[in-house]
């Protein structure tokens, strides 16, 4: 126990009580052990050196780094993987923050089993709901079969194996994600507000736009942040309905992991896709949040 | 408030097809007699569920799926609880510092995280052995624990305790009499939110199985990788029904957003 830490905190149990560094204690040691140093020991593999005959080399560099940065084929996976979430974090934006608006405008009973439809699937292994695209977009899946009995010239199309299966993927599996963060700050939001609106005679569209938007305009930022993320790092979507050609960051990583079992350079192109999500996720909060909360008045 | 105009509802019919389209198709495709995925057939059959009911290597998945989420849940209760308390009941230097790292492997990419418990575990001999599976799907399932437990003690009275205090009850028995049945609801609905998400986890389980210790989703994913018979959608139409079920009867308990995200409905 370590001394000064033991001054009773204010609001809390009024006498002398456990400290809380033992109470982190327990989680501090799992996390040090099973992430932190985990993850310093990937960064310092990313600078070790690889050969296919002798493994992994004892040396010390940026090699990895520099074969990465003259590679065309990262080059195309890099832009792939980024431009890839950029379109996932607009559609699921366009589509999921009116969703979430009009589900909360539903009568109470019928809510509880819309939030069950739209919200269950998160709870469904990726696998499983990446399993049933590949069965909707194949040659003869039902989704050609619709697009050729209504007569639409082209058909059927390949879609498997396509950036469009990826999106569409990785839509289905993020879309829930901002539904259920823009939901929550609905919930928050007074819906005196909106009534007050209205009654000063403004239309529904122009509530949502000028009340509601801004005040729920965190959580949706939230939302695209934690979905942008996501789909950046996601895996086993884009493996599965890109096949093996439409590679992505994590998939490369995956596969010089285990396949190509060139350990360094593996480690390397994890540690470039930790470092970039960190960098958007303190540009976004820095930038786009922040000024989103001055907006609303709120001191940041 | 207004109701929601026809175009709004159309709007959200589409919305739910979306979302129930691939998993109402992976569930039809499961009855199918024939030797390939297509739809539509004609004449349900329950060929590829009794494939997968013979078959050992997938029943075996699941068992070690289903233990591997009741361990690290358990054992993220038993690590996040005192955390939570912590977090929302003290002020100590570094609070702000520790309560984001509680929740950070939700935003670090799981293949980073997989490839860094490859590297770190192999170097004890604990890659490929349960015990890694544990320990990966600890961190992995923490986060939710956290906020679950911490949004419970949040909406706390802190009154309560301090009576039973002033009635003379220890500092222990305080918490194992009044706070801890006061939390229960996030407690339960975090070790379910943490089970399922063990349950479902693939990308970090990909680098720490092996033949003998395949979770269900590495194993689903790694046979689909091979070959798509049927017998695939038997066995996800298998956990699509299953999760249905639990959160129908969840959801009269803890509704499916108040699990989710740990606040008040609405």
């Amino acid at each position: 126990m370590q001394p000064g830490t033991r001054a009773p905190a204010r609001g809390a149990t009024s006498r002398r009580a456990t400290s809380p560094w033992v109470l982190m204690a327990p989680s501090t040691i799992v996390y040090a052990l099973v992430l932190l140093a985990p993850i310093a020991s990937v960064v310092a593999l990313s600078l070790q050196g690889f050969d296919f005959g002798r493994g992994i080399l004892p040396r010390w560099d940026l090699a990895n780094y520099v074969d990465l940065a003259t590679d065309p084929l990262f080059h195309e996976v890099l832009a792939r993987t980024f431009r890839v979430a950029a379109i996932v974090t607009a559609i699921c934006l366009a589509i999921g923050v009116p969703e979430a608006w009009i589900m909360h405008r539903m009568a109470p009973r019928w809510r509880g089993l819309m939030l069950l439809v739209v919200l269950g699937p998160l709870l469904v292994s990726v696998v499983v709901r990446t399993f049933g695209w590949m069965v909707l977009l194949g040659s003869n899946g039902l989704v050609n079969q619709a697009l050729e009995a209504i007569g639409v010239p082209g058909a059927p199309f390949r879609m498997m194996f396509t950036e469009f299966a990826i999106v569409l993927g990785l839509v289905h599996v993020m879309v829930p994600l901002v539904v259920l963060t823009v939901w929550a700050s609905l919930g928050r939001l007074d819906p005196a507000l909106g009534r007050a609106a209205e009654s000063l005679g403004a239309a529904t569209f122009t509530v949502f736009r000028r009340v509601v938007l801004p005040n729920i305009m965190p959580g949706v930022l939230g939302g695209a942040l934690m979905v942008f993320c996501l789909s950046a790092s996601a895996f086993a979507t884009p493996a599965m309905l890109g096949g093996r050609r439409l590679k992505v960051v994590a998939s490369m990583a995956y596969n010089e992991f285990l396949n190509t079992l060139n350990w360094p350079l593996g480690a390397a192109i994890a540690t470039l896709l930790l470092a970039a999500i960190l960098l958007a996720t303190l540009l976004w909060t820095r930038f786009v949040e922040r000024r989103a909360l001055r907006r609303l008045g709120v001191a940041a | 408030m207004t109701r929601n105009g026809p175009l709004a509802l159309a709007f959200h019919v589409l919305f739910v097809l979306f979302m129930a389209a691939p998993l109402l198709v992976v569930v039809a495709v499961s009855f199918t007699g024939k030797g390939y995925l297509a739809l539509p057939f004609d004449g349900v059959s329950l060929r590829w569920w009794r494939a997968f009911a013979a078959n050992t290597d997938f029943l075996a998945s699941f068992w070690v799926s289903l233990r591997l989420g009741m361990v690290s849940a358990t054992l993220s209760a038993a690590i996040a609880i005192p955390a939570a308390l912590a977090i929302v009941r003290r002020r100590f230097p570094g609070r702000d510092a520790l309560a984001a790292m509680l929740v950070s492997p939700l935003m670090i990419p799981h293949v980073v995280l997989g490839v860094a418990l490859l590297r770190f575990l192999s170097g004890f001999g604990l890659a490929g052995s349960f015990l890694g599976l544990v320990a990966a799907h600890l961190v992995v399932v923490t986060p939710y624990m956290v906020r679950l437990v911490a949004a419970g003690l949040t909406s706390l009275d802190s009154r309560l305790e301090r009576a039973a205090e002033s009635l003379g009850a220890g500092r222990f028995t305080v918490f194992r009499r009044v706070t801890l049945p006061l939390i229960m609801p996030g407690v339960a609905g975090g070790w379910i939110l943490a089970f399922i998400t063990s349950f479902d986890e693939l990308t970090v389980s990909l680098f720490l199985a092996s033949p003998s210790q395949t979770p269900l989703p590495v194993r689903l994913f790694t046979y689909i990788d091979q070959m798509t018979d049927p017998m695939v959608a038997s066995v996800s139409a298998a956990l699509i029904l299953l999760t249905a079920v639990t959160l129908v009867v969840l959801d009269r308990f803890y509704p499916i957003d108040r699990l989710l995200t740990g606040e008040r409905r609405a």
